[in-house]
C-alpha cells in the first residue's frame, strides 16, 4: 500500500513534469519511436503481402515470416542491433531500438494484410474482373477496402506490441518511458520504476483503444449486414 | 493419458528435487572439519568478475565449494545482498562502500589513508555483521574522462578546468551517478560544477565508450584502471580537489561465514590482497578488458604466477 502510495506522490511531483527528462517529453519519445517502427514495418511488409495476398502465392512465406518473427526475442535483437549501430557508427538509442521494434512490428502486419486480402470473397474479385478492373484496380477499389478492417488489426497488434516493448531502447542509453523503468530499477526507486511501467500501460491500452475505433470505423456498411 | 500422467509427476517431482538441492547448497550449518560452502558475489563491470574470480579461484584449490553470483547488477543491489546472507563475499573499494554505507559520515568519513579509512569502513560495518579484510595496494576510483579532441580544444587538464564550462557539457555514467557523492553529486558539490545534462549509460563500460567516441557526451565516468582509457587515447581529467579518495581494493566478508571456518578463508583472501599492485590490477583489466580474455582463466593465470596456487 505505501508503495502505491509513493507512486501517486511520484506523480504529483511537478519537478516529473518539466525539463527534457519530464513525463510529456518521455511520451513524446516513446510516441516518436513507436510510430517510426511501425511505419517502417508497413513500408516494408504491406507491398509485399498486398502482393502475395493478391496473386494468391506464396502464403507460405507470409504465415512462416510471422512465427519466425514472433519468435526473435527483441532483447537479443537489441544487443545485436547495439553491436552493428557500433561498428557502423550509428551510436546508441534509436538505431539499436529500431532493429529490435521493425522485426516485432513486420509479423502481425504481413499476417493480417495476406490474409485479409485473400478472404475477400472471390465472387466480388470475379465480377469486378469480369467488369474491366485492372489487377491494381481491384486491389485499390476492392481489397483493400474490404480487408481494411483485419489489415488495421494487425497494426493494432504490431503498435501495442511495438509500444510495450520500446521500452527496452532505455537499456541501450535510449530515452522514452523505458528510462523510468531502467532508472527506477539502478537506483532502486521503486516509484519511479512503478509510475514507468503505468505510463507504459496507458499508452498501450491508449493504442488499442485506438486502432479498434479505427477499425470499427472502417468496416463499410455494405459488409456489415453480411459479416 | 496414464503414461502422460506419469510423465507429468516425475517431472513435478524431479523439479522439486533439484529445487532442494539448490536450496541446501546455499549455506546450511557444516558438519565439524568439513569446510563451509561459500558464495562469492560481485557488482556488475569486469574487474569485479576478475576479483570475484580471484576469491572463487583460490578458496576452491583449498578445498571449499565456491558459488559465483557474479554481475548482480550496482552496489544498490549487492551491498543488501551481502546483508542479508544471499552471497558471503565480495570485493569492495574502501571509500566509496564507506560512503555509502554511512551516507551522512556520522559513523566514520573516508579520507585519502587507506589504513585510516579501513578503520572507519570497519567501525561502519560492525553494525551489519560484516568485516573488511586487507586492503591491497591496488586503487579504482571514478574517473572523469574527456576524448583528446574536447582536452585540447577547451584545454582541459584537470576536473577543475570543467567548472566555467559545466553547463556546456554532457556528463555520461552510471544511473546512480548523479546520487553517488563521488560522481555527479561530488563534482557539484565539491567543483562546483553543474552540467547540461546527464545521460544514464553503464558502468564504465562499452556504451559510455561509445557514447564518448559518437560525441553524444562531452564527459564520461570510467574506472581509472579502465585500460579504454590508453587504449582509446581518452584523456583522464585530473582530481586536483582530491574528491575521490583512498578506494583500495579488500574483501568484505560476512561475520557468519568467517565463524564457521579457522581462519583459512581470512589467510587466503589476504594473500591476494598482499600481491594485488595497482600494475597487476591493470594488467589483467587490460588482458579482460582490451584483450578480450576469460577473466576465469586471466585469474587463474595470476594466481598461478604469484605461487597462491598451484
Amino acid at each position: 500500500m505505501s508503495l502505491l502510495g509513493e507512486v501517486a506522490r511520484w506523480f504529483a511531483d511537478p519537478e516529473h513534469w518539466q525539463g527534457p527528462h519530464g513525463i510529456p517529453v518521455r511520451v513524446l519519445e516513446h510516441l516518436e519511436l513507436s510510430v517510426l517502427a511501425v511505419t517502417v514495418a508497413l513500408v516494408i511488409a504491406a507491398p509485399i503481402a498486398l502482393y502475395l495476398g493478391h496473386t494468391g502465392r506464396g502464403g507460405f512465406i507470409a504465415i512462416n515470416v510471422a512465427n519466425i518473427g514472433r519468435a526473435l526475442p527483441s532483447l537479443a535483437l537489441l544487443a545485436l542491433g547495439l553491436v552493428i549501430a557500433i561498428a557502423l557508427g550509428l551510436g546508441l538509442g534509436f538505431w539499436p531500438t529500431m532493429f529490435a521494434l521493425v522485426p516485432l512490428a513486420i509479423p502481425p502486419i504481413m499476417t493480417n494484410v495476406y490474409v485479409a486480402v485473400r478472404e475477400v470473397d472471390r465472387d466480388i474479385v470475379d465480377a469486378a474482373r469480369g467488369m474491366g478492373f485492372s489487377e491494381g484496380e481491384i486491389l485499390r477499389e476492392i481489397e483493400i477496402p474490404l480487408g481494411l478492417p483485419l489489415m488495421l488489426a494487425g497494426i493494432r497488434t504490431a503498435a501495442v506490441n511495438v509500444v510495450a516493448t520500446a521500452t527496452l531502447g532505455a537499456l541501450v542509453a535510449g530515452g522514452a518511458l523505458g528510462r523510468f523503468i531502467v532508472d527506477g530499477l539502478a537506483l532502486r526507486e521503486f516509484d519511479q520504476l512503478v509510475a514507468g511501467a503505468i505510463l507504459v500501460a496507458i499508452l498501450a491500452i491508449v493504442t488499442e483503444l485506438t486502432f479498434t475505433a479505427l477499425e470499427r470505423a472502417s468496416r463499410s456498411p455494405g459488409m456489415a449486414a453480411i459479416r | 493419458m496414464n503414461l502422460r500422467r506419469a510423465l507429468f509427476a516425475a517431472f513435478v517431482a524431479a523439479s522439486v528435487v533439484a529445487t532442494a538441492c539448490g536450496g541446501a547448497g546455499g549455506g546450511g550449518a557444516s558438519p565439524s572439519g568439513a569446510k563451509p560452502a561459500v558464495i562469492v558475489g560481485s557488482t556488475n563491470f569486469y574487474e569485479q568478475l576478475t576479483l570475484g574470480e580471484l576469491y572463487g579461484q583460490i578458496l576452491e584449490a583449498n578445498g571449499y565449494t565456491v558459488t559465483r553470483k557474479f554481475n548482480l547488477g550496482n552496489r544498490e543491489i549487492v551491498e543488501p545482498a551481502i546483508e542479508s546472507g544471499q552471497i558471503d563475499i565480495d570485493a569492495e573499494y574502501l571509500a566509496t562502500l564507506l560512503a555509502f554505507i554511512d551516507k551522512d559520515g556520522k559513523i566514520a568519513k573516508p579520507t585519502t589513508d587507506p589504513k585510516e579509512t579501513q578503520t572507519g569502513l570497519q567501525k561502519a560495518l560492525d553494525g551489519k555483521g560484516l568485516t573488511v579484510l586487507d586492503f591491497a595496494a591496488a586503487t579504482d576510483q571514478n574517473g572523469f574522462v574527456v576524448t583528446k579532441d574536447t582536452a585540447s580544444s577547451k584545454n582541459l587538464k584537470k576536473i577543475s578546468d570543467l567548472a566555467p564550462i559545466g553547463a556546456t557539457l554532457v556528463l555520461g555514467g552510471p544511473p546512480e551517478c548523479p546520487q553517488r557523492p563521488f560522481c555527479a553529486l561530488g563534482l557539484k558539490n565539491t567543483y562546483g560544477i553543474t552540467f547540461k545534462d546527464f545521460k544514464p549509460l553503464d558502468t564504465g563500460g562499452p556504451l559510455t565508450i561509445t557514447a564518448l567516441d559518437g560525441k553524444q557526451i562531452d564527459v564520461g565516468l570510467l574506472f581509472t584502471s579502465d585500460p579504454s582509457i590508453v587504449a582509446k587515447n581518452f584523456v583522464l581529467l585530473d582530481d586536483d580537489k582530491h574528491l575521490q579518495l583512498a578506494d583500495n581494493i579488500a574483501p568484505v566478508v560476512r561475520n557468519a561465514l568467517l565463524q564457521k571456518d579457522d581462519g583459512t578463508i581470512k589467510r587466503l583472501l589476504n594473500s591476494i590482497s598482499a600481491k594485488l599492485t595497482q600494475a597487476e590490477l591493470n594488467d589483467m583489466n587490460k588482458q579482460v578488458a582490451v584483450d578480450k580474455a576469460d577473466s576465469k582463466a586471466v585469474a587463474a593465470a595470476w594466481l598461478k604466477k604469484q605461487g597462491l596456487i598451484k
